[in-house]
């Protein structure tokens, strides 16, 4: 009796594992299929090299890089505000904050990524655009830099707490180690615990990265949706995201070639996320080995 | 040595104030040595360590000589490495701690309030139990502690790493490998390597935590080769569990028990004519 009801337990718990796979490989499929349709009658030669993307107006074009280029820059924004001031809090809380602040600290600092996203992207509209366009007064109401900025800030936990424990499972011998040979914590910090823990950090950053080109809301809400060709972070743009959402909501015909549009760009962002969560994993994996 | 001359007079004005308070004599030039100073390298006086309510060191006063070996054994727990860690201060980093008393390094005290610490540390090198090696090439370990120091001279840095390395009795090992990681290296290898890299910032006192637990016998066999050799230059002192690596290696043996200094002698006479009985006892392994 007790055997059955093992075997009914590791059953429904194996079937609930392979429920998870086999919807990842139908959503995969579901993509590459459509994906697949879409590049029967657009090239793929087009599709990366056309500098337009305006499959829902009567001059078709199907470039893809403008609105990789949205994606990109707001992604870019959001790293370069995300990377220093992550860095910065995992580094103040390893090294040098006493235990019981890091303790209360990291969680506070979590709840940031809690934060319904859409809650940042109405506060990127609404109060961080206004507010640039005080100092910026050709700042347009949708651009890429307030929705970077305040994406920035969402992923600051990505950064600051991956890159905490990395640095903090750093092995306090070689702490020791260097303040015995008469090193400050700066130097401590800088010269040995950051180089030991890179890799983590590296992973960190690729998980804050890969997080920021699949964010949606913010960027449909506060980045515009215009897809442009550009570097420019004051006026208005596209992300692949975003264009999804808008498709999404539009009334375009199921199974017509401006719907699987969607798939199109769907497919190239999961392919970039895709990259990166792999790279994070190997680079996660070799670190791993070098300190059991 | 030389580096604490310099501590001296850059803390003079603060100097003659915190000393007479915390001096038994009164020294008004801190460059006229008095005899007890030219003896001993390294001395504590009624030393008491707690970790919050916890008295970890009870009441220890000790004097070292220059160039010699010293030894403290003890059960674990006995407080020995706590107190071996006094010397280069690397207890402060402890939540907790807390110390009274004086230890004085070359006449100077240690806990005086404006010690620079990294000053101190450049003086009194420190040897861990488990090699801990940095994950930088076998140059860079050696070459880190000069670099800290902010010397940027290539051929001195060099030349400094290898003397360091000829010292530690690697240099033959690691001559071609210079750029490899030094954990390639064997745990006896990184052990050694760990010798240099503290010999290499030119220090005049070496603690050893327990060296060569962590190390095979010939490993072990070898470090303890160098640490003898180092006697010429150098004032060690090594905390051990091996009572017979201690009756080996060192000239002086310190036994500690439950945070108190029991004996400390000569190691010739505690491991043949201790004075206390609880020496006897622990040295010929009926307890401990």
């Amino acid at each position: 009796m007790r055997k059955i009801k093992e075997l009914i337990i590791e059953k429904s718990l194996l079937s609930s594992a392979l429920v998870t796979i086999a919807v990842t490989i139908g959503i995969i499929l579901v993509l590459a299929i459509e994906a697949f349709l879409f590049f029967k009658e657009v090239s793929i030669f087009d599709f990366f090299t056309d500098t337009q993307w305006t499959p829902l107006f009567t001059e078709k074009h199907y470039g893809i890089l403008p609105l990789l280029s949205g994606t990109l820059l707001t992604t870019f924004i959001a790293i370069s505000v995300a990377m220093p001031i992550g860095l910065s809090i995992s580094i103040y809380l390893s090294e040098y904050a006493p235990r019981s602040f890091r303790k209360t600290i990291k969680p506070l600092l979590e709840l940031l990524a809690a934060v319904p996203s859409v809650v940042y992207g109405f506060f990127a509209l609404v109060v961080v655009t206004p507010y640039l366009q005080q100092f910026m007064p050709s700042l347009s109401g949708f651009n890429s830099l307030s929705a970077g900025i305040v994406m920035g800030i969402m992923i600051i936990p990505f950064v600051s707490s991956l890159s905490e424990d990395a640095l903090f499972a750093v092995p306090k011998s070689l702490r020791e180690a260097s303040y015995g040979m008469g090193a400050t914590r700066l130097q401590t910090a800088f010269k040995v615990v950051v180089p030991a823990a890179s890799s983590g950090i590296i992973v960190s950053i690729i998980l804050a990265i890969s997080r920021a080109i699949g964010e949606t809301m913010i960027v449909a809400i506060a980045a515009g949706q215009q897809p442009r060709l550009t570097l420019d972070p004051t006026v208005p743009v596209e992300t692949i995201t975003a264009y999804i959402v808008q498709v999404s909501l539009g009334d375009v015909q199921h199974g017509s070639l401006e719907y699987r549009t969607i798939f199109a760009a769907g497919i190239t962002l999961f392919v970039f996320t895709f990259l990166l969560n792999t790279v994070s994993f190997r680079i996660r994996k070799k670190y791993r080995e070098k300190y059991d | 040595m030389e580096s604490l001359f310099i501590l001296e007079t850059n803390g003079k004005k603060n100097y003659s104030n915190t000393m007479s308070e915390i001096m038994t004599e009164k020294t008004e030039d801190p460059k006229i040595e008095t005899p007890i100073a030219e003896k001993y390298k390294l001395q504590t006086k009624d030393v008491n360590v707690f970790y919050g309510d916890f008295q970890a060191i009870k009441d220890v006063s000790m004097n070292i000589k220059p160039k010699t070996i010293t030894a403290f054994i003890g059960p674990s727990g006995c407080g020995k490495s706590t107190f071996l860690r006094l010397f280069n201060r690397m207890n402060d980093y402890i939540e907790d701690f807390k110390m009274e008393g004086k230890i004085k390094i070359d006449d100077n005290n240690i806990y005086k309030n404006k010690i620079q610490l990294e000053q101190l540390r450049k003086d009194v090198g420190m040897v861990f139990q488990k090699p801990n090696p940095f994950p930088k090439s076998i140059f860079e370990n050696v070459a880190y502690g000069l670099k800290i120091q902010g010397i940027k001279d290539k051929k001195l840095i060099a030349d400094r790493v290898e003397k360091a390395l000829i010292q530690a009795d690697l240099w033959n090992e690691a001559k071609d490998n210079l750029n490899k990681s030094a954990l390639t290296l064997s745990g006896g290898q990184q052990q050694r390597l760990c010798i240099a890299r503290t010999l290499a910032v030119e220090p005049s006192i070496i603690l050893m935590d327990e060296p060569t637990s962590a190390l095979d016998p010939i490993s072990t066999a070898k470090i303890e080769e160098l640490i003898h050799q180092l006697k010429k230059d150098y004032t060690i002192i090594i905390v051990t569990h091996n009572m017979q690596q201690a009756a080996r290696i060192s000239d002086y043996t310190a036994f500690f028990y439950m945070g108190e200094l029991i004996e400390f002698d000569k190691t010739k006479k505690i491991f043949t004519n201790p004075e206390k009985k609880r020496t006897e006892n622990y040295i010929t392994g009926r307890f401990g």
